[in-house]
């Protein structure tokens, strides 16, 4: 299942892309986006974190807010934002910021969906107040340009874990 | 939505790591260590770069972890050191994975959805052909 693949690209010096594809339409997969009790089934973290607050105003100013719990623990972390722009079924952007964010400032995140066959593309995108904040986040190993290099990296770290 | 990188006691030195991985020089730099260690000339050769700016970079990397000062105390090669990047592509590969098993369960929620879609549709069909027949049947039969 090659096409359902998920690829990280970095579309732009501020930017982090996602690219998913879905066998459903993507009315199905917006509502999924936007439907906190949709929501809560799929974004509900790593194993042994729930999600126990999924709050979602879906308008232009509205806010959403996201809260996971570790259960063993009880850790929580919460991220939250504001809808800025909202084109059912399509599009949606929303600003992003985690409670204790460990880069600096505010993220715009973008979710686009396009429908081909009844399939639907899905791209994320991340975009970062700078270049260093975006780079600060995960950028730098999969830089295009020493990709190859980085996979020689990887081959040679293999065995050290 | 990262999920992850939260609770991590290293979450300095994984900053300090990704710092220094975010200069072009500096990632060209361990892409040659990768494959044999050097020393400061022979790194500076293939950058158009003072021996200085090198230096420069080359203590970014230090003080990040990433590379070391071979033994030779003539030539003083740097070399790599494994570790720090391989907590770095962890952290890396986390963020995939979160994002895949997220996804994966949306693949299992979106079939969930397109089922119980064509049901109620199937229903809607369903009961539009009954009213259907129930409004022939009340009409008088002419002929």
């Amino acid at each position: 299942m090659n096409s359902d693949k998920l690829q990280i690209t970095t579309p732009s010096d501020r930017e982090i892309a996602m690219t998913r594809v879905f066998n459903a339409p993507r009315r199905l997969v917006f509502d999924a986006f936007t439907k906190p009790e949709l929501v809560k089934r799929w974004l509900s973290g790593l194993p042994g974190w729930s999600m126990p607050v999924c709050e979602i105003d879906l308008r232009v100013g509205g806010k959403y807010r996201y809260v996971w719990r570790q259960d063993s623990d009880g850790t929580e972390m919460g991220m939250g934002g504001v809808y800025r722009e909202i084109v059912k079924p399509e599009r949606i952007v929303a600003t992003e910021k985690f409670d204790q964010a460990w880069y600096s400032g505010e993220a715009v995140g973008t979710v686009m969906l396009k429908e081909q066959d009844g399939k639907t593309t899905l791209t994320q995108t991340m975009l970062y107040e700078s270049k260093e904040t975006r780079d600060a986040v995960l950028k730098s190993p999969m830089e295009s340009g020493v990709a190859a290099s980085y996979d020689r990296l990887a081959d040679l770290l293999g065995g050290t874990k | 939505m990262e999920l992850t990188g939260y609770g991590d006691p290293d979450s300095g030195r994984l900053d300090a790591t990704f710092a220094a991985l975010a200069d072009p020089t500096r990632r060209a730099i361990l892409a040659r260590l990768a494959s044999g260690e050097a020393s400061v000339n022979e790194l500076a050769e293939p950058f158009a770069m003072s021996q200085p700016a090198i230096s420069k970079h080359l203590k970014v990397l230090e003080r990040a972890g990433l590379i070391t000062r071979g033994l030779d105390a003539q030539r003083r090669p740097r070399k790599l050191e494994a570790k720090p990047l391989a907590e770095a592509n962890e952290w890396l590969e986390q963020y995939r994975q979160f994002w895949e098993a997220s996804f994966g369960r949306l693949d299992a929620l979106l079939l969930e959805m397109a089922d119980e879609e064509s049901k109620s549709s199937q229903a809607k069909m369903l009961h539009l052909k009954t009213h259907a027949k129930k409004r022939r049947r009340a009409k008088p039969n002419r002929k």
